[in-house]
């Protein structure tokens, strides 16, 4: 290997949430970080993501979700990565959620959930942590 | 998908396996070794497509206009993949890729293939891996692979040694720039654009443009750059979309019809013989660096040697028969 290997992430705004503040701020502090950040833009749908994510092959889907939907958004973007077969594209969440669908979201398969007051430097290590945890691909 | 080796997901590539795709992308953006035998039996499957390299200032509208002319490629009834590239930060070497935001109306058509690809560094508005992931999406059966530049400034004319068809945009009201970058990249085109034409400056673009072509068929004659066409095009209201596209066909009729397109080939593989043969040096040099480049360093510091002479010295010590 020459050394080029870069961690890639998809970050995303999915449905009827316009607040793209933080999507932004993680955004650039994962570049900052050294990562391909590829962003979708507002309003995407769980589906259009998962296949923008697998065309962009990254390493993580980082869905910034602020409108409450996150039980229906969550489920769906996992459904479509099974169904594609790419369930070792990783799923990680922030935004506002309450603490029992984080337990809720993790059992079904979410990688990893933020919550608001996150460290830049907190949202880096867990993004290089469930990625070393994954393995080479 | 499990951890494949490169030359397991060949067959894949070939019968358009999405995964098999993005994957082999990678390793031809990682410049992977381990994917270089993959990668070379894709070359030898590629050629097929044409590619058409998009290219133009930052804020110039490129994303924009190549998600309009990939819709309507597929309404032409042909496939398409677009490579866009933007930059990495020189400091952490990350990159924000927001050329998706544009094509969002793509979504969801297995026809287009939209990869988003840093610069990590390399010049000349391309990155390292961009030709081989056109080998990829070629040999993957794409009819037309859009490359999609960083924004450009006024030297970066790589994407033409990659491409049939240059596409050259640029927007309006950038008055003298226009000027400026004249003997830059407007000389590269083969089909200029002037995006934003709904914006009443337009037609001062279009004029200068049109002018520059003429003072050039009268100084050189027409000669290859007969015919190069400006199109403006309005991304709000879709004008002229249809007509660029029909001047890139136009354009790759004519190289057939010519037998310009011939040349055009050997100029691109001559181009790639050389990046191929750069990117080779430059990786040794950095798997060196430490070893015999600090002494010559020292020297270089101390003005004993040039870097003429250095470099020199240091190709004589390349081991050129040991592997990678």
């Amino acid at each position: 290997m020459s050394g080029r290997e870069r961690i890639r992430v998809i970050v995303a705004k999915v449905g009827l949430d316009g607040h793209d503040r933080g999507v932004k701020i993680v955004a650039r502090t994962l570049r900052d970080a050294g990562m391909d950040v590829i962003y979708t833009g507002l309003h995407r749908t769980p589906e259009e993501v998962v296949d923008a994510a697998i065309q962009e092959d990254v390493d993580v889907i980082g869905v910034s979700i602020l409108s409450g939907a996150h039980m229906t958004v969550f489920p769906r973007i996992l459904d479509r990565l099974a169904a594609r077969e790419a369930g070792d594209i990783l799923v990680v969440g922030g935004g506002v959620i309450p603490d029992e669908d984080v337990a809720r979201l993790k059992s079904l398969g979410v990688a990893e959930i933020l919550l608001q007051d996150t460290p830049p430097e907190a949202i880096v290590a867990m993004v290089r942590r469930v990625v070393a945890e994954r393995g080479p691909r | 998908m499990a951890y494949l080796p490169s030359h397991e997901l060949v067959d894949g590539v070939l019968s358009g396996d999405a995964r098999s795709i993005a994957r082999m992308l990678t390793r031809a953006e990682n410049g992977a070794d381990e994917a270089r035998a993959a990668l070379d039996r894709l070359y030898a499957r590629a050629g097929r497509a044409h590619v058409v390299g998009v290219t133009g200032v930052p804020g110039s509208g490129k994303s924009t206009l190549v998600a309009k002319l990939a819709a309507a490629i597929r309404r032409s009834g042909r496939t398409v993949a677009i490579v866009a590239v933007d930059p990495s930060s020189p400091y952490s070497g990350g990159a924000i890729l927001g050329d998706r935001i544009r094509m969002a109306d793509l979504a969801g058509d297995p026809g287009v293939w939209v990869r988003s690809m840093a610069t990590r560094g390399a010049l000349g508005g391309l990155a390292r891996g961009t030709l081989e992931s056109v080998d990829v999406l070629d040999a993957a059966g794409y009819d037309i692979v859009i490359i999609e530049t960083v924004g450009v400034g006024q030297d970066e004319v790589d994407v033409a040694r990659a491409a049939h068809t240059t596409v050259v945009v640029s927007a309006p009201g950038l008055g003298d720039d226009i000027q400026a970058i004249k003997a830059g990249i407007l000389e590269i085109a083969d089909v200029h654009v002037v995006s934003k034409c709904d914006r009443p400056e337009a037609n001062r673009t279009i004029a200068d443009l049109k002018s520059m072509l003429a003072m050039g068929l009268a100084l050189d004659g027409p000669g290859e750059r007969r015919g190069v066409a400006v199109v403006a095009t309005s991304a709000a209201t879709g004008e002229g979309v249809d007509e660029l596209l029909v001047e890139i066909d136009a354009h790759r009729d004519r190289l057939v019809a010519s037998g310009a397109l011939a040349q055009r080939r050997s100029a691109i593989a001559e181009r790639r013989l050389l990046k191929a043969a750069e990117d080779i040096l430059r990786d040794r040099f950095e798997r060196r660096r430490g070893a015999g480049v600090a002494a010559l360093l020292a020297r270089l510091d101390a003005r004993s040697i040039s870097p003429h002479a250095a470099a020199l010295d240091l190709l004589r010590g390349l081991d050129w028969s040991a592997p990678e």
